[in-house]
């Protein structure tokens, strides 16, 4: 019993950050209708910065500022000078570009700080509370689980309660007829991509502190996870991938827990092979029209 | 392609050119290849010879992917698992059977059994392994498109090294041995082992990669490029998508199951860190170099991909330690990575594309690819 209050309570936490890094997907799918496969080497480029803020000024919100920042610029550059000079008419250059982006960033990153991992130290203690004997979170975890209701409640905001967040979806839904009414799409997608990236460099700095360590694939099976909570959630869908996030976060405690850490990438590829095999556009996603 | 004329091209196909004349023309061609790369194995020395046979490995893997890419249009991230499945199928079952040889009276076989056995057994198992993953991957694909194929092959070479650990058979990280194959008697006066072992690279990567040839410009090659172009069309036409898909994944993971038998060969180890996410880009990075769709380019950018690292380790070898530490192992990432971003966009017919161009290779058919 103590055991799964532990347990639960932890893969919360790690949901959340789960649930942060399959948002920052589900954004630039709705952006750019695409599945950014560069999300995980784009998002470890600021917190490496991060890294050199904090260590340069002492501060850890300097840091997390600049990643933010360092974040939303990374993501335009991409889009503006990159993206865009891509094939839109399949997703196959896409993932493909994204790939070579992927290889240039890590490789990149690995010979200008060098192969190791380095430890980075969260801004709160890592040793739980305990309740009545039972662990439960840390006032890490804790901080995790604010910043990332924090964030979600503000990109809700943003996008339902603005005009520019009715741009964005405007944008996404219908190009053609947005830039009839005079939206500027070609901005709104950039802006997209600013969001989700920095929202994907917030989702990687929160968890650098629970891994290994810092080094250049620190978030690859972040990425794999949110990919697939993104999926389970359907792409399309933000509260999707909230609920699924949590959902794979909780799994994956559960089964790091009970049977052994090596396991819970098996359930978590079992979890995505079946709701593709069931539902290939997700729980939460509208049907697609059928053809013949 | 509309689908009458789809129809059209599948009834005629053969009668343009019987399948028997074209059976035999290409089986020569093959066989010509096969003997040419025999040959060149005597010109090079002991580790050239090596990397050879890396090579042969690598591209008996690459042109299965660059034909599931190139005329599917399933983009599959995850085919050094499929690799891997080929090499612990042939470790396995080679060991098994050489095991169960020399248990009859206590020694290691002699002679030709004591190896041949194994080894014929041993690419058995392979085929078996990667192609029943492969038909699982394929059924999956079949449903799927682009984005949601490459995620759920990302998912499982990430997983990878977790199934090596879960099941007790494949002995975790660590890996598994397979079984030496020594140079026979009658050769060992002539070659040494690293040119015996390029020459079953050869041959098994021949048998790999003669088929994909046959597939691809017959009847199952128009079928999937059919597919691609249009599932609806295709579907009037009588032909079934979802069959050509699962297919195409399925050839495909037989020749990269291959390509895992000749790296097991060569290396006699099979384990989780050499099948890595890294070397599964490697494979993509190959196929997109090469020219999506052109076996003449699979084999170049196989090539590629196995000898620049080389090349780049002797390059840096010169600097100071400290750089030349950080710079080994991600030098040549970076060069691939801008190299593969170069040729998406600027380029997309890859290496193909261009020797295609040059008048000597105008007329054969070596480096046609499917990129318009």
């Amino acid at each position: 019993m103590e055991r799964l209050v532990f347990l639960l309570s932890t893969g919360l936490a790690r949901g959340a950050v789960l649930a942060l890094f399959a948002l920052s997907l589900v954004i630039v799918y709705r952006a750019a209708r695409a599945v950014n496969f560069a999300q995980a080497a784009m998002a470890i480029v600021p917190v490496y910065v991060a890294f050199a803020v904090t260590a340069a000024s002492g501060s850890y919100w300097f840091g997390l500022a600049s990643a933010l920042v360092v974040g939303a610029l990374l993501g335009a550059v991409v889009e503006r000078w990159l993206l865009r000079l891509v094939p839109q008419d399949n997703p196959l250059p896409g993932i493909i570009v994204a790939i070579g982006l992927v290889m240039v960033l890590q490789a990149g990153l690995a010979i200008a700080f060098g192969p190791d991992h380095r430890p980075v130290h969260a801004p709160f203690s890592q040793r739980p509370f305990e309740i009545a004997g039972v662990g439960v979170l840390s006032p890490y975890d804790l901080f995790v689980l604010v910043v990332a209701a924090v964030v979600m409640g503000a990109l809700a905001i943003l996008f339902n309660r603005t005009t520019i967040g009715l741009q964005l979806r405007a944008a996404a839904f219908a190009p053609e007829t947005s830039r009839l009414l005079g939206v500027r799409v070609p901005r709104m997608v950039t802006l997209g991509w600013m969001l989700s990236i920095a929202t994907a460099a917030l989702a990687a700095l929160l968890l650098v502190p629970t891994g290994l360590g810092l080094d250049p694939h620190a978030a690859d099976v972040l990425f794999v996870n949110a990919f697939a909570a993104a999926v389970i959630g359907g792409l399309d869908s933000p509260v999707g991938a909230l609920v699924a996030g949590l959902v794979v976060g909780v799994l994956a405690s559960l089964v790091t827990g009970y049977a052994s850490a090596a396991t819970a990438p098996l359930a978590v590829l079992a979890l995505l092979t079946v709701v593709l095999l069931v539902r290939p556009h997700g729980l939460f996603a509208a049907r697609e029209a059928r053809t013949a | 392609m509309s689908a009458h004329d789809l129809k059209t091209r599948l009834r005629t196909r053969d009668l343009r050119t019987g399948p028997k004349t074209r059976g035999t023309k290409l089986l020569l061609r093959a066989g010509l290849l096969t003997v040419l790369a025999l040959g060149a194995t005597f010109l090079l020395d002991p580790y050239r010879n090596y990397q050879l046979a890396t090579s042969a490995g690598v591209f008996a893997a690459v042109a299965g992917l660059t034909l599931l890419v190139g005329l599917t249009g399933q983009l599959s991230l995850g085919h050094a698992v499929l690799m891997a499945a080929g090499g612990y199928g042939y470790a396995l079952t080679a060991t098994w059977v050489a095991g169960t040889l020399a248990g009859a009276d206590g020694e290691v076989a002699d002679g030709v059994v004591g190896w041949l056995l194994p080894l014929l057994a041993g690419v058995a198992g392979a085929l078996v392994t990667a192609g029943v993953l492969g038909l699982l991957l394929g059924l999956a694909a079949a449903r799927l498109r682009g984005p949601y194929l490459a995620g759920l092959t990302l998912a499982l070479v990430i997983a990878l090294p977790s199934v090596a650990s879960t099941i007790p058979a494949l002995s975790g990280a660590q890996g598994v041995s397979a079984p030496f194959v020594p140079v026979p008697d009658a050769l060992s006066a002539l070659i040494a082992v690293e040119q015996w072992h390029a020459w079953l690279a050869i041959l098994v990567t021949a048998c790999a990669v003669t088929p994909l040839v046959a597939l691809r410009s017959g009847r199952a090659g128009l079928r999937m490029r059919a597919v691609h172009d249009d599932e609806t069309a295709s579907r009037l036409a009588g032909v079934d998508p979802g069959r050509v898909k699962t297919g195409a994944f399925v050839i495909s993971s037989l020749a990269a199951g291959l390509g895992g038998v000749v790296l097991a060969i060569v290396t006699q180890q099979v384990s989780p860190g050499a099948y890595g996410l890294g070397f599964s880009l490697l494979l993509v990075v190959a196929a997109v170099v090469g020219g999506l769709g052109s076996l003449g380019g699979a084999a170049i950018g196989a090539v590629l991909v196995t000898v620049l690292p080389w090349v780049v380790d002797q390059a840096t070898a010169g600097l100071p330690a400290d750089l030349s530490h950080r710079l080994q192992g991600n030098l040549e990432i970076v060069l691939f990575g801008v190299v593969v971003i170069v040729v998406t966009i600027l380029w997309p017919g890859g290496l193909s594309r261009l020797l295609q161009t040059t008048k000597f290779f105008r007329n054969t058919k070596l480096f046609q690819n499917t990129e318009r």
